[in-house]
């Protein structure tokens, strides 16, 4: 890479700074390879070869070509992800025009360390850092305009907030400015998010159309016009203008689509099967992430999991037929051997080789006590090298493996795989991160990196001493799968997991399966919700390998990943139930409101309970003069500072409804946000052209209710609401009120929560183990998560959910064995004190007292020790020790800090009287 | 391994090999990658070092706990490069802060010595859960730390009350009780870590453990006037 003589534009770093023919796509990639792509010269004229004659190890191949191969496979996922938004297409962006208006895919890598700028939020035109930066959201996105997409992109309001927050980090002092439509802080913790955006100092959310007016020849800066109820049209220049551009369906859809012989929709996304949003028109092929439709992090790994269970629900039979077992020699004692450590210093390419001094770190190695080998090597987690350290391992006789390469996150399973092979215990592998601690960090201080990769060497060496052979579990699996909740979520999870050969318990509280969908009855796309329903149930109630339990309680639940024993009490008396997984799909409650006399007067109702009246045809209802739906009733506020996400679109489908069953109907609809992210706004633009009027209102300004009588003497609520563009009171009679009530964790989530060790997020749904990466999975292994559990979801949502819980479940479920750490507490009895601090703290109810002759003592169950070593550090007398990480391995380390002369030195030097 | 695992004796350590300052990185507040929110005791534990510090003389500003996401490296390198500027800023240990060597280095003996004492006796606070940050300066006062030292306890084995039952030594975690048969138990002042095992076993009838507050205990009684002469036996 460095000796490449072409200079290109960094496609990943969206053509901002230079890159070469040869190289890395970003830091992060996987694999982690250099490539050469068509700007190589090469290729283009047949000169340079540079590149051939500087690589030591013959890696680089300019002839090759193209293969074409052919794979038979019995499924296929269609993950093709998404395409920006491109604001060209739209000359009044004026991108590729004014140097400063840039999109946020160009401003997301200005912000990142590995982007063009190192992290430095840089203008094109004078590489200055903006002071006054501006986001303008919604762009190609809720716009009905030629090049424009209608429906709303999911996720530009939150990564617009995320930008700002980023900025201030960087900048402290910079203003930022948002112009936004309604702002969809619909996601799981978003809210709260929204919120510490707003309230940080410099921060303005204006909501407002806008045009980019003009740019100034000397300044660069870029001029927006807005206008605001209070002062009108204004014209304001900014720094910087940043468009956050929306998401397109992956390009060329069309010729995918017709390749793959499936259906798109109107947008061109992957057509979906609402009652299984995986699946295209033709089996066997399914679709993950954001060909779904425009959706968020979480989103895409549930249908990615998802998908995955459906191709294991077609492909079962055949599980496992490609795999390889690995056979490892025997394992050598050597606990009683006087340690001797093998040091190997990676290169890394260049990555620690041009920063610091290898050879000398080699050299400084040797030095250390107990040390009897050091080498170094280019790559260590080359195949050929990591060959090389087991045999070096081997032919030296050595009982400890020190790597000094990158951090441990990644590659440390790899080095500890190297000494199984070499016939040692894994446990005796300690890795040194000269990478990201040192070279990464300290490119412009050689020497000084040299001295910091020698420290960092030595307190791995002093450590490595201490390292002790340690044994990982091999725990059995209990094959069934124990799903609690009889929900939609909970329903779809049992029958994937079934229908790959395993058996599940599906317990339910009520005395019928359903939970809150039996209150729906269509959905705004048009599904026929109870029809679904009653086939949904159907199949579980005739499924072999599902037991349904009705009218249960959970009494008990022990046990741990594999090997869970559950208790419950049903309408099939007191069972015991022996499971490998659990999944909690406990589902959600609705809001009784106590606010604008619900209640009390009849004519309010929740959103629910209109929608039954409209399906029921209650005449009182549909014959209604006026109905009014007032939004975020129960949340958005201080008791529960989340957004319900389902809540707007639940009101659109009622007043698209009941506009069809009724046009003469006055209808309104009081919001704060109208929150009908991704398709659902073709249905919000709808009943806007259907005369459902839409008046906002500001949570310190609420609508007011009361009884009264309309003009011409009829009953009706009299509600009085501030007119935000208008700005004064308006009036308005209603006949009906429904309230958009919030969705509230189950009343029993605290409950399950404690059987199953679980945790819940401040708003009181269950936490997952990962809000974006594993999102279907708790940080309690075994336990899994989907439905409205997790946070209040659409049908489809759920659905794609618990297919991805299901996901998850298999694959532990079809393993025999799961491996647990060797990391785990164990208690020296003679020291315990039998005080309890360590049982205090442990979360995990991994240490219990035991009675011996000396009184009470703790013990660890290891299986259920996740390693935290918390209890390490409350142990007063030093009985219980975290294993791999012990006092005497962590204080070695630290005493290696500074070598031993040195602070002598120090010492001395401080005695010195000035 | 979580944050919550760096003990009080680490620092202290550190401290004693002459470094001059200490940083202790931990995930963000109630972000725990468990469930057991361990960072927030490695804070109470920072907390309760900086006022240690503060009773002996040292500079609290020394040692820094910061939170953060694996994700943010720029966070992480700027809190690193803060940390150092102000330890350069602050200077050598003990030297800026006026303390002769010895002293320093025999101050930070005696807190060593007293971790477990102070785990006992800490408990319940080093476990506890600030939300709020101005809660910080109060989890621990200077005058607690200060009684904290001068009370502390030792436990002293009455050689006119003490059966030699060994049940004490048995019992003690970490040996510090000199037993045999017939022989009055001495417990081994320099090891015994005043965690009050001895107290609670010796039995009530005999009473002979007592704990003394804010003074040394007596001196052993000499090895040679040990055994125990039964008087039942003598009867007999």
């Amino acid at each position: 890479m460095e000796y490449c003589p072409v200079q290109y534009p960094d496609q990943f770093n969206q053509e901002i700074s230079q890159n070469k023919a040869v190289h890395i796509y970003f830091p992060q990639a996987i694999p982690l390879v250099a490539y050469i792509d068509e700007s190589c010269l090469y290729l283009k004229e047949n000169k340079c070869r540079i590149c051939e004659g500087v690589c030591k190890n013959n890696a680089i191949n300019l002839n090759q070509t193209a293969e074409i191969k052919e794979v038979n496979v019995g499924a296929i996922i269609l993950s093709t992800g998404l395409e920006p938004f491109d604001p060209k297409v739209r000359a009044e962006y004026r991108y590729g025009e004014f140097e400063n208006v840039v999109t946020s895919m160009d401003y997301e890598r200005l912000l990142s360390s590995t982007g063009p700028y190192q992290g430095e939020v840089l203008r094109a035109s004078d590489k200055k850092h903006p002071q006054k930066i501006a986001w303008i959201q919604c762009v190609g996105s809720r716009q009905v305009i030629p090049g424009g997409n209608s429906y709303c992109s999911a996720v530009c309001c939150t990564y617009a907030q995320k930008h700002v927050i980023l900025t201030k980090d960087h900048y402290a002092d910079a203003e930022c400015t948002i112009f936004h439509n309604d702002i969809r802080s619909y996601g799981k913790d978003f809210e709260r998010f929204y919120e510490r955006t707003e309230q940080l100092p410099g921060v303005r959310f204006i909501r407002s159309y806008t045009s980019i007016v003009k740019e100034n020849p000397v300044t660069k800066n870029v001029s927006i016009r807005y206008s605001t109820p209070n002062d009108g049209v204004k014209e304001e220049e900014f720094d910087m203008v940043v468009l956050s551009v929306g998401l397109n369906p992956p390009t060329d859809a069309k010729g995918l689509a017709k390749k793959y012989g499936i259906e798109l929709n109107l947008h061109d996304f992957c057509k979906l099967n609402p009652v299984n949003p995986m699946e295209t028109n033709r089996p066997g092929i399914f679709v993950s992430g954001a060909f779904q439709g425009p959706i968020d992090i979480p989103e895409s790994v549930f249908s990615a999991s998802g998908a995955s269970s459906q191709c294991g629900e077609l492909l079962d039979y055949r599980r496992g037929n490609l795999a390889k077992e690995r056979i490892y020699p025997l394992e050598r004692d050597v606990s009683q051997e006087e340690p001797r450590i093998g040091v190997f210093v990676c290169h890394c390419g260049a990555n620690i080789g041009r920063i610091v001094d290898v050879p000398s770190a080699v050299e400084y190695a040797l030095t250390l006590p107990n040390v009897v080998y050091a080498q170094e090597q280019l790559f260590s987690c080359a195949t050929n090298s990591a060959k090389e350290i087991t045999d070096m391992t081997k032919e030296k006789g050595l009982n400890r493996v020190v790597v000094a390469a990158c951090s441990p996150r990644t590659l440390e399973p790899l080095f500890r795989d190297t000494l199984r092979e070499a016939g040692i215990n894994q446990y005796y592998y300690e890795m040194a991160n000269i990478r990201e601690h040192n070279s990464w960090v300290h490119s412009k201080e050689k020497e000084e990196s040299t001295q910091k990769a020698k420290d960092i060497i030595r307190m791995s060496v002093a450590r490595a001493c201490h390292l002790q052979s340690l044994q990982e579990f091999d725990l059995p699996v209990n094959k069934t799968a124990l799903v609690v909740g009889g929900g939609i979520a909970g329903m779809n999870c049992a029958l994937s997991i079934a229908n790959q050969g395993h058996e599940v318990y599906l317990l339910e509280k009520d005395t019928d399966l359903g939970g809150i969908a039996r209150k729906l009855y269509d959905t705004l796309e048009g599904l026929d919700v109870q029809a679904y329903l009653s086939e949904l149930t159907r199949k579980i109630y005739q499924h072999p390998l599902v037991h349904v339990y009705t009218d249960t309680a959970i009494t008990e639940a022990t046990g741990y990943v594999g090997n869970f024993v559950t208790k419950v009490k049903s309408a099939r008396g007191v069972s015991e139930i022996k499971h490998g997984a659990v999944v909690i799909a406990i589902g959600a409650d609705v809001y009784t409101p106590t606010e604008y006399l619900y209640g009390e007067d009849d004519r309010v109702m929740t959103h629910l309970e209109l929608e039954e009246q409209i399906a029921q045809r209650d005449e009182r209802v549909i014959n209604s003069e006026s109905l009014v739906m007032i939004q975020c009733v129960g949340c958005r506020n201080e008791d529960r500072n989340y957004c319900s996400r389902v809540c707007c679109s639940e009101s659109i489908k009622n007043a698209l409804k009941l506009r069809e069953l009724n046009p003469e109907m006055d209808i309104y609809i009081l919001f704060r946000d109208m929150r009908t992210y991704g398709f659902q706004e073709d249905y919000y633009r709808e009943a806007a052209s259907k005369d459902v009027k839409f008046i906002r209102y500001e949570p310190h300004d609420l609508p007011q209710v009361e009884a009264g009588e309309s003009e011409e003497g009829r009953p009706v609520l009299k509600l009085t609401v501030t007119d935000l563009i208008l700005g004064k009171k308006l009036e308005l009679d209603a006949d009906i009120i429904s309230l958009a009530a919030a969705v509230i964790p189950s009343a029993v989530t605290k409950e399950v929560a404690e059987l199953f060790k679980v945790t819940l997020s401040p708003d009181g749904f269950f936490k997952e183990a990962h809000v974006k990466l594993r999102p279907v999975e708790f940080g309690t292994d075994g336990v899994y998560l989907c439905g409205m559990a997790h946070y209040p979801k659409h049908i489809t949502e759920t659905i794609n959910q618990a297919y991805g819980a299901a996901g998850r479940v298999l694959t532990l479920l079809s393993h025999d064995t799961v491996i647990a750490s060797g990391s785990v507490c164990e208690v020296e009895e003679k020291k315990c004190m039998g005080c309890g601090a360590c049982i205090a703290v442990c979360k995990y109810g991994a240490i219990e007292f035991r009675e011996t002759r000396q009184g009470k003592k703790a013990v660890v169950n290891p299986v259920l020790c996740k390693g935290d070593g918390l209890c390490n550090a409350k142990c007063p007398t030093g009985a219980i020790s975290l294993l791999h990480f012990t006092d005497e391995e962590l204080l070695s380390q630290i005493d290696a800090v500074v070598p031993k002369q040195e602070i002598m030195q120090q010492i001395e030097a401080a005695n010195v009287p000035n | 391994m979580c944050s919550g695992r760096v003990d009080l004796a680490y620092v202290l350590r550190a401290f004693s090999n002459g470094i001059d300052g200490v940083f202790i990185g931990g995930c963000r507040l109630n972000e725990c990658n468990y469930i057991t929110h361990g960072n927030y005791h490695a804070l109470n534990m920072v907390l309760l070092c900086r006022r240690i510090m503060e009773h002996i003389g040292l500079n609290p500003e020394r040692l820094r706990i910061e939170f953060m996401s694996g994700s943010e490296g720029n966070l992480f390198a700027e809190v690193v490069n803060d940390v150092v500027k102000q330890v350069k800023k602050l200077g050598p240990l003990g030297k800026s802060e006026g303390l002769d060597p010895n002293e320093l280095k025999s101050k930070l003996a005696e807190v060593t010595k007293l971790v477990p004492y102070i785990k006992v006796v800490m408990q319940g606070k080093l476990a506890s859960r600030l939300e709020n940050p101005e809660e910080y300066d109060g989890l621990f006062t200077s005058d607690e730390i200060d009684s904290l030292f001068r009370d502390v306890v030792s436990y002293y084995i009455d050689p006119q009350k003490c059966q030699a039952c060994m049940i004490c030594a048995k019992r003690c975690p970490v040996e510090a009780i000199i037993s045999a048969k017939n022989q009055i138990h001495v417990i081994d002042q320099d090891k015994c870590i005043k965690c009050g095992t001895c107290f609670e076993a010796c039995p009530t009838r005999f009473g002979a453990v007592t704990k003394i507050s804010g003074e040394p205990a007596p001196p052993p009684i000499p090895e040679e006037e040990r055994t125990i002469v039964r008087k039942s036996k003598g009867k007999k």
